[in-house]
């Protein structure tokens, strides 16, 4: 024997760091939108369609492809799959699937409301436990706060009792809130609630740069727009705790490189993982939906759309003169929200900058003292020389 | 009380987990709960005990696998027995593998 001895188990948690001595399997993780239909409306949601929207569930790939699918994936190396929606829990068949993908030795991460979580599914989660901690979205403390939200009368008393049956059985979940006009008072009270119900001190995270709908089906977007916070904003209620989301963020610049240039795609430099809306249609990430970015899975195998066509949109470059003037050379790229994913929500392009963002990611640097108020981010010649002398200068 | 190794009988993997390998690796991934410490852990075996795995088939005594291993890497069989008892000791108070008789 020629192998190291004890041990000869090695545990693996979550994380996975360090799990391969290659560069890892064609594809590492899964993202499913199992449906786009929901039963809550969120006001802010950039996805939902309504629970009972009888042509987006005939549209919707049954129980039979995503098991096919999913068989395809674990050949491919797949070891995590995320199903989401819209609310996953509206298909009748989640049960079948997350079963499939479980036996085909895949960890699930679930991302629901709760609230149509059912006994016999929570105990189904006690005894093939999903590996990851169920992710639940939480609109609010109370009925009125939460229903304000989701417009859907009933759902607060739903999502309790869902979350109440996972807790029962000991099923482990974390929670998410959303930074809306209705819930932004209870931020306190969330993060509290989420300590004592989770036993865990880790703050949940909150969403508060709302996406505009990614079909570009505008007539939401208005309201959606609207209910974001501006960047001033966003600064302040990420100082609530101190400084270290500021630290965080030079940390952020100082880590991400030099600037984008030409490239559209510097979250996915590395590959390893692809989205698949509900009706097989292979994307990099469940926001891109520019048509130049998908593809029919009906017309090919998963394997050929992870080795060869994805890496061909991530081979894409923009040759639009705002983007290459103002993107390209920002040293802000680990701040800001910037991708195509934003720009074809906003725009319909793949590579607008995209104002709301940009506003963000300039009041998050002024903050951490990386730009003077009015400067612009694209128009400091070296990002890097500025972040080293800032933190040089703090260090002092 | 945890059972014992036992170099008479049959071993093969349990039903609880499901034995992938992805680029050269081992990967046990827990099915039913109860396998790991946590519940989002999964398990990976070093060198040693991927060449053992492959042969815990589920279907000849572990004596015999004891004897091929020993044969193919031209060593003792007592430095053998003691990888892989310790390796099934290890999988076996894991539930991850069963006594198939």
């Amino acid at each position: 024997m020629t192998g190291p001895g004890k041990p000869y188990v090695r545990k693996v948690p979550s994380g996975r760091d360090g799990m391969w001595a290659s560069a890892g399997p064609p594809l590492a993780r899964l993202d499913i939108e199992l449906t786009e239909r929901c039963n809550n409306d969120c006001v802010h949601c950039s996805v939902n369609l309504p629970a009972g929207d009888a042509a987006a569930r005939a549209r919707e790939w049954p129980a039979a492809s995503w098991k096919g699918l999913l068989g395809e994936a674990a050949e491919l190396g797949c070891l995590v799959v995320r199903l989401t929606g819209g609310e996953p829990l509206v298909r009748e068949d989640f049960e079948e699937i997350y079963l499939h993908a479980r036996r085909l030795g895949m960890r699930v991460m679930l991302f629901t409301n709760a609230t149509l979580v059912t006994e016999r599914l929570a105990r189904l989660f006690r005894d093939v436990p999903p590996l990851e901690a169920v992710e639940v979205s939480v609109y609010g403390m109370a009925a009125e706060t939460y229903e304000a939200v989701t417009r859907a009368p009933g759902s607060f008393a739903a999502f309790r009792r869902g979350l109440g049956l996972l807790g029962d059985q000991g099923v482990p979940f974390v929670v998410k809130g959303a930074v809306l006009p209705s819930t932004r008072r209870e931020m306190d009270e969330l993060e509290a609630w989420s300590a004592r119900i989770t036993g865990s001190p880790a703050r949940p995270s909150s969403a508060m740069l709302f996406d505009l709908r990614s079909r570009r089906d505008g007539a939401k977007n208005p309201l959606i727009a609207g209910l974001r916070i501006g960047g001033d904003e966003f600064v302040r209620i990420a100082r609530r705790h101190g400084e270290a989301a500021v630290d965080e963020w030079r940390d952020f610049c100082a880590r991400s490189g030099g600037p984008r240039g030409d490239r559209l795609f510097t979250c996915l430099a590395s590959g390893g993982s692809a989205s698949v809306d509900p009706y097989g249609r292979l994307q990099y990430c469940l926001g891109l939906r520019h048509p130049d970015t998908v593809t029919d899975l009906a017309a090919g195998s998963l394997r050929e759309a992870v080795t060869g066509f994805l890496p061909r949109v991530r081979a894409m470059r923009s040759t639009n003169p705002a983007y290459l003037e103002r993107c390209g050379r920002c040293f802000l790229k680990g701040l800001c929200e910037q991708c195509p994913a934003k720009s074809w929500a906003e725009y319909g392009t793949l590579d607008t900058p995209v104002e709301y963002f940009c506003g963000v990611a300039h009041a998050q640097a002024i903050a951490a003292g990386l730009l003077e108020p009015g400067e612009k981010a694209w128009a400091v010649v070296d990002g890097k020389e500025r972040v080293e002398r800032v933190e040089r200068r703090r260090g002092s | 009380m945890s059972m014992k190794i036992d170099l008479g009988r049959v071993y093969g993997p349990s039903e609880d987990v499901v034995v992938r390998e992805i680029e050269g690796e081992i990967v046990i991934v827990p099915l039913v709960s109860g396998i790991g410490d946590l519940e989002d852990e999964l398990f990976t075996l070093n060198e040693t005990g991927r060449a053992i795995w492959s042969r815990i088939d589920g279907r000849r005594p572990l004596a015999a696998v004891v004897r091929e291993l020993a044969g193919e890497y031209n060593a003792p069989d007592g430095i053998i027995q003691e990888d892989v008892v310790g390796l099934l000791q290890e999988l076996l108070d894991r539930r991850m593998i069963v006594d198939r008789g």
